[in-house]
């Protein structure tokens, strides 16, 4: 066996080089710029570290959210591409104006949204910060009560699936599976607003509490991303779902 | 300098179901996945017991129908899959980065408890009389013919996927945001590398199985039409989207296993892993391509065949990066200083079994072999190589090999290496005559079978009896430690690595100073000693 390869070149546990070190004897100050922040939970090292921390987490939320929906997408993607016919002859009967007026109501909330966002970033007083958060959540309700007047429509037109669905067009199979769809797609984007109204409520009330200023708004940021991933689910169940049997009038 | 261990830190029952540490919720997650491992246990005894002879005799086909169910359930939702990352992982990533803590604790204390309420749901549907519709819950029996409590199981399964997912949310977050000075990405443990890509597997599966068992539920309870032919569904979309989450959930079973064995093959052959990017690379890589391969569940499912012949492809790929980890483990231990401690024989046992596992799946993934074999009992011997002989495997070789660092006591070399020799003769009896009398014929998901098979069940019956005893005895040993075993150094093995720098016990924060790493944390043979070789 030649020398390089007799076991003693290869060293036991006692031959350790010295892996930890004081990290304040080598970048001194480091701790010590922003330790005493209220905020700043005990592991992480700074203020910053945290609010990357929390951003990142929020946006691999989101990814989960996309695969989550996904499925959904996939569904209707399947069905429509099966059931072209049956699925424009289906969204005739979903109101465009409504859904419309849906549309506009969210896209407004995800300014009142951002400027809320603005304002706690560059520390606006609470009560401006917390009229944002409001204007959010107001425009948030409103959806949701666009959402039940067309809901009881859906109900009163026996549009609902299961036994008492009755559809009198020419693809009534297709129709039910839309509808099933629908009500999956849009119950379930509805109990995401209904979360996030929740969410909204406690940022208000944090906001109002004066927890908020330029050095610390990630609560505000990340509730901010949440809100506006929502609205982006809906840009895509508007016309996917209002939108195809547009021109089949 | 004492350190006040994390163990000693509050000893009320509220100072455990309300800590934050992750090193306690880990302990959390021990105990109430090991409680899951006995109840899988028990329902895989009866199976074997009941497949003891060709008759039907022991158990009603009803009866074995909920069995072999709830054993799926129950392994792979609440045993398998938060094993090693929930507990290892959990324990291990932020000390092995130089972080306190995940960057989540709440969150990762969340997710404990809504691991523990799926548990409850899944565990209720089981003693109001389980489920028949096998783990794969396929529609349309799931949503229109099974009488049993679907929608229960299906909760549990729901809720599960919630615990899966903010524990790979944290991961991901915690690897990326919370590594320790001068800790880059390739000093980085390969136990680590490993966890990433199974979180990145968690964050982007789990939500598809959840709405799949969701929509399920709502099928059955609502009536909706999304499955059910009968309705105008399309039963086949079931099975994309279960498979889409359920193959890449294999990967999320044995990546973590992988990375368990890079970490014992360096500490136990004292040397370096060979060729490290590319074991790191390849835990991405079977995390990537882990997600290309779900159509070889669907050969005979009516699936176009040349979709069919790009999944079979797809599926050979992923034997590319899996057999990279074998030759790099192997090439590691060549002429490396080998030791044979209890973690190294479950580190030996896993390469050998996931080997067998390994390619007997790259033989499935073989169409014709498959439309042969399909639905057999070679296919429940393939699985079980991967997921027993690998993952719990790797699981208990990790346990084994950071006990002393979790609860700072030794326990019996002695005993250990028995109950690995009686885990590897148990485990090859149970399952290698599944291989025999699955290529000769004999359907998987039955309760009686024709005679000639009995001499291959009646082998593995007496398998799994061996292979019981093998998993009682180390819960004996381990326990016992606790009480009598010696207490552990800070590196009872010699091994590197930051959580060998610190004491066993850890103290609540982990690290008194953070550390600042200037090379990779593995280093058993440093570079400048590499010259003096040469």
């Amino acid at each position: 066996m030649p020398d390089g390869f007799q076991r003693e070149h290869f060293p036991g546990p006692i031959h350790r080089p010295p892996l930890v070190a004081n990290v304040d004897a080598i970048q001194p100050g480091l701790h010590a710029e922003h330790a005493h922040h209220p905020k700043l939970q005990h592991h992480f090292d700074d203020m910053e570290q945290q609010a990357e921390a929390s951003t990142l987490g929020m946006w691999v939320f989101l990814v989960t959210e996309i695969m989550f929906f996904g499925g959904l997408f996939l569904a209707y993607l399947v069905y429509r591409w099966a059931n072209p016919s049956g699925f424009q002859e289906a969204s005739n009967h979903l109101n465009v104006t409504w859904g419309a007026v849906n549309t506009a109501i969210l896209i407004c909330s995800s300014l009142t949204m951002a400027l809320g966002v603005r304002a706690a970033q560059t520390g606006a007083p609470p009560r401006t910060q917390v009229g944002w958060i409001v204007a959010t959540m107001v425009l948030g309700s409103a959806f949701l009560g666009v959402k039940v007047i067309e809901y009881a429509d859906k109900f009163t037109h026996h549009l609902v699936p299961g036994p008492n669905f009755v559809w009198q067009g020419q693809y009534p199979a297709a129709a039910e599976i839309f509808y099933s769809l629908y009500f999956c797609m849009t119950g379930l984007h509805a109990l995401h607003m209904i979360i996030g109204l929740g969410i909204m409520t406690v940022i208000a009330v944090m906001a109002g509490r004066g927890h908020f200023d330029d050095d610390y708004y990630t609560p505000v940021e990340v509730s901010g991303l949440y809100w506006h991933f929502v609205d982006i689910v809906w840009i895509f169940l508007f016309p996917l779902l209002y939108l195809i049997g547009y021109h089949y009038h | 300098m004492e350190h006040l261990s994390y163990l000693k830190d509050g000893y009320g029952l509220k100072s455990w179901l309300l800590t934050r540490d992750h090193k306690r919720i880990a302990l959390l997650y021990l105990v109430s996945i090991t409680v899951f491992f006995v109840i899988g246990g028990l329902f895989a005894m009866l199976v074997r017991l009941e497949l003891l002879t060709p008759a039907g005799d022991l158990l009603a086909a009803e009866t074995y129908n909920k069995m072999f169910t709830m054993h799926g359930v129950v392994m792979v939702f609440f045993f398998l899959i938060p094993s090693i990352p929930a507990v290892l992982g959990n324990f291990l990533i932020p000390i092995m980065i130089g972080a306190k803590d995940l960057a989540f604790p709440r969150i990762n204390l969340l997710s404990w408890y809504i691991y523990v309420l799926g548990g409850v749901f899944t565990l209720v549907a089981a003693l109001n009389g389980g489920v028949d519709t096998g783990w794969t819950f396929y529609t349309p029996y799931s949503t229109a013919a099974a009488n049993t409590h679907v929608i229960t199981a299906a909760v549990g399964v729901f809720i599960t996927g919630f615990s899966s997912i903010l524990t790979g949310l944290n991961f991901i977050v915690t690897i990326h945001r919370m590594r320790a000075p001068g800790l880059t990405w390739f000093r980085l443990p390969l136990f680590v590398w490993s966890h990433y890509a199974t979180s990145l597997i968690m964050i982007l599966g789990t939500p598809v199985i959840a709405i799949t068992v969701l929509l399920v539920a709502a099928e059955r309870a609502l009536h909706l039409g999304i499955f059910d032919p009968a309705l105008g569904g399309d039963p086949i979309l079931f099975q994309h989207l279960f498979w889409f989450y359920s193959h890449p959930a294999v990967y999320i079973m044995i990546l973590p296993a992988m990375g368990v064995i890079s970490e014992i093959v360096q500490a136990f052959a004292r040397k370096n892993i060979f060729g490290y990017s590319f074991v790191a690379f390849s835990s991405l890589a079977i995390a990537i391509v882990g997600f290309l391969v779900w159509g070889h569940h669907l050969f005979v499912a009516g699936q176009s065949v040349y979709a069919g012949l790009i999944f079979s492809f797809l599926s050979f790929l992923v034997a590319i990066p899996s057999a990279i980890k074998v030759f790099n483990w192997t090439a590691t231990i060549y002429k490396g200083s080998v030791s044979l401690d209890s973690p190294m024989l479950y580190a030996f046992g896993f390469i050998g079994l996931f080997t067998i596992g390994g390619l007997t799946g790259v033989t499935l993934a073989t169409m014709g072999i498959d439309i042969h074999v399909h639905d057999t009992y070679f296919v429940v011997a393939h699985f079980h190589y991967i997921m027993v002989g690998g993952a719990i495997m790797g699981y208990l070789g990790g346990l084994h090999y950071w006990w002393p660092k979790i609860t700072g006591r030794i326990y019996s070399e002695a005993w250990a290496k028995f109950s690995a020799l009686i885990i590897f003769i148990g485990f090859n009896l149970t399952f290698f005559p599944q291989f025999v009398a699955g290529y000769l014929g004999m359907p998987r998901r039955y309760h009686a079978y024709p005679p000639e098979f009995q001499v291959w069940n009646v082998a593995s019956t007496l398998g799994a009896s061996i292979l019981t005893v093998g998993y009682v005895i180390p819960i004996v040993y381990l326990l016992y430690s606790l009480v009598a075993g010696e207490k552990a150094p800070n590196d009872p093995w010699g091994a590197r690595g930051l959580e060998w720098e610190i004491p066993s016990p850890p103290p609540t924060g982990n690290f008194t100073v953070s550390p600042v790493v200037t090379e990779g944390t593995h280093q058993y043979v440093r570079p400048s000693q590499e010259v003096d070789v040469a």
